[in-house]
């Protein structure tokens, strides 16, 4: 392959079945050297079977899986240098933290003398120096994570998987391990595979994410382009918040495409190039609630670039700088709109009637796959 | 008041066990103590002395047979853990979650029926008319009956049926609470089977692996039926002879000396070997 040595792992064409399920279905993607990259999907979406395949714990149906250049097929798990972050981090109860972090030296046979310089370091990288004694019940969980990232990283791995490591942890802690981890994989500057269904957390954390679903990649990219630019409407419908409308093609052009939703609204959206659509077909239309500005004044707006609709507050979502209004339109439909709270006399009521509008950029527009008929 | 009623439902929640140690536990074995602690001088007088332990230091054929009852005892726990451990392992992480049941099960169901029926069931397979012997010489394999029973090997692999079971449970019990992401993490990074078997799988099952090998020593020591049954005379296990001092030589003050004896000995050995697993009994045995 080309490159080869520019990525630190290549999947081409993986595939795993158990039984009739398809759990991972034709997956192909690379990782160049010393990224931080994400897979997120639902629960289910085979993320899971993805990971434990590149770690060897399942064996692909079909394809192939190269580590540094060289395929990793026939090398059995422990012979791998990809370590893993276990979901509940796996360190091993009835040994301290030295002889958690020194297990895996020992098993390569590094001589006791390199065995305490290295565990010496790898705490003293993540901070923790003075805990090699301390007994694994005896940390924070916070503490525990750290661990179990130095216990990997000690063996200095080409790959580091981590299997959803902060779902285990509180609110708090978890916002703040997600800025220790990024900093984390700086400092190794190792290639770092996060899998997750917590897209905050992926969004955050990742230079490159890979949105799953259903055993394929829907897409794969920076994380403002899966946020702004999504390809499919799954992604546009899976990252982030959006209001959704179902509708049909009634007028297209290059740049635009017309379409009416099933409650009878006209909108106007962004056309995608290569999206496939004809006059007729039907839609998914997404709109992120940012970018619905809502106004008490019904006073149509007079710019042909923007979408309106009228509506009633329904209620008002205060979350400080992230709140939102919920408005039920004229034609009964819940719309989802940002505000700003100011606690002023100008602030929005329950009650009031009010006038959104959206800029025609910002109208997304998809094929409807049926994923969300079911809602 | 309400203290009162606390104090009160404690007492009656507590009684019935506090009188089950006390009364069948506690007090038997202060009878024992102090007669082993008579003399015999004449019929019908006693002393209060050493005389019967002193009997048993002085008389190699006692505390031989200790010692042999000890080791064989020790053997058969090696034994037991050896071929319950793979079977226990198998049971909480390799079989799936409707067969476990079922091979739990299928471990629990010989204790449905009573020891002696199961040694008469060994003693119909081996004796000498048995069933082995009869085939093997229908078969050709042999000329005329061999006798299976009354040797050692018999003892052993008899003793083994009977307790594995009080093996396997603790040990299902402990290897069950196990996380599989452990074992796969010792794979992950860089250990081979054994190495995982050695240093993650077999350093956490160690309190079931203690509690069980505690429990499975100390029944077999004590066993009386199966080494009789199967050993006969020649099995010369302790217990035999803490029989033959109560009931054969009507000797009571010897026989509990004995049982004091074995009762020390075993205790010493499960001291010993807590010691040498650095397990303590309150988290091995309190613990499953």
């Amino acid at each position: 392959m080309t490159n080869a040595q520019d990525y630190d792992l290549e999947c081409t064409n993986l595939m795993k079945h158990f039984g009739a399920v398809r759990a991972v279905d034709d997956v192909s993607f690379n990782i160049p050297k010393g990224s931080f990259f994400s897979i997120l999907g639902p629960s289910g979406c085979g993320k899971t079977t993805l990971m434990r395949m590149i770690a060897g714990f399942e064996n692909p149906t079909a394809g192939d899986i190269h580590i540094k250049g060289n395929s990793v097929l026939n090398t059995p798990p422990n012979k791998r240098n990809v370590k893993m972050v276990f979901q509940h981090l796996a360190l091993f109860p009835m040994m301290n933290v030295y002889d958690n972090i020194a297990y895996g030296l020992k098993c390569n046979g590094a001589s006791a003398s390199e065995i305490k310089t290295k565990v010496r370091d790898v705490l003293e990288r993540i901070a923790l120096p003075d805990v090699a004694k301390r007994e694994i019940h005896q940390l924070s969980g916070g503490q525990k994570q750290r661990i179990a990232i130095a216990r990997c990283m000690v063996l200095d791995p080409d790959v580091l998987l981590l299997d959803e490591p902060l779902g285990a942890l509180d609110l708090k802690l978890r916002e703040a391990m997600k800025i220790e981890l990024k900093l984390l994989q700086h400092q190794f500057n190792t290639t770092f595979i996060y899998i997750t269904h917590d897209q905050s957390e992926a969004l955050v954390m990742s230079d490159h994410v890979a949105i799953m679903n259903n055993g394929k990649f829907e897409q794969i990219g920076r994380p403002e382009d899966l946020y702004h630019k999504p390809d499919t409407a799954f992604v546009a419908g899976f990252v982030g918040d959006s209001n959704r409308w179902n509708g049909n093609v009634i007028a297209m052009d290059d740049k635009q495409i017309k379409v009416e939703t099933d409650t009878g609204l006209a909108m106007v959206c962004k056309r995608n190039p290569n999206d496939g659509l004809s006059d007729g077909d039907a839609v998914n239309i997404f709109v992120r609630p940012e970018f619905i500005a809502a106004k008490k004044t019904r006073t149509k707006s007079s710019k042909d670039t923007k979408n309106t609709m009228d509506g009633t507050v329904d209620s008002i979502l205060f979350n400080g700088a992230n709140s939102r209004v919920l408005v039920r339109s004229d034609n009964g439909q819940l719309i989802e709109a940002d505000i700003v709270v100011t606690g002023g006399a100008s602030d929005l009521r329950s009650g009031d009637a009010v006038n959104m509008s959206w800029a025609h950029a910002q109208t997304m527009c998809f094929a409807d796959k049926g994923e969300f008929d079911a809602k | 008041m309400q203290s009162d009623i606390k104090r009160l439902s404690l007492i009656l929640l507590f009684a019935p066990f506090a009188l089950w140690i006390v009364l069948l536990i506690i007090l038997p074995h202060l009878g024992m103590v102090v007669l082993s602690l008579r003399e015999k001088v004449a019929p019908r007088v006693y002393e209060f002395g050493f005389g019967n332990y002193i009997d048993f230091i002085n008389e190699p054929i006692y505390w031989n047979t200790l010692l042999r009852t000890g080791s064989m005892s020790i053997l058969v726990t090696i034994l037991a853990l050896l071929i319950g451990f793979p079977i226990a392992y198998y049971i909480a992480k390799i079989a799936g979650r409707r067969s476990r049941g079922a091979l739990f099960l299928l471990c629990l169901i010989p204790l449905w029926v009573s020891d002696l029926i199961r040694a008469f069931g060994w003693i119909l397979l081996l004796r000498e008319t048995g069933v082995f012997s009869s085939f093997l010489q229908w078969s050709g394999m042999v000329s005329e009956p061999i006798e299976f029973l009354y040797n050692d090997i018999t003892v052993v692999m008899g003793l083994v049926y009977t307790v594995i079971l009080f093996m396997i449970v603790p040990l299902v019990s402990t290897l069950d609470g196990m996380d599989d992401a452990m074992v796969e993490a010792g794979y992950n990074l860089g250990g081979n089977g054994f190495t995982v078997l050695r240093r993650i799988i077999v350093p956490y099952a160690m309190p079931g692996i203690v509690s069980g090998c505690i429990v499975v020593f100390m029944m077999t020591a004590g066993s009386y039926l199966t080494p009789i049954l199967l050993g006969g005379k020649n099995s010369s296990w302790f217990t035999e002879q803490i029989y033959d001092q109560f009931i054969t030589r009507f000797n009571w003050e010897s026989g509990a000396a004995f049982g004091f004896l074995l009762l020390a000995f075993t205790s010493l050995v499960v001291w010993l070997g807590l010691k040498l697993s650095g397990q303590t009994l309150a988290n091995t045995v309190a613990k499953s």
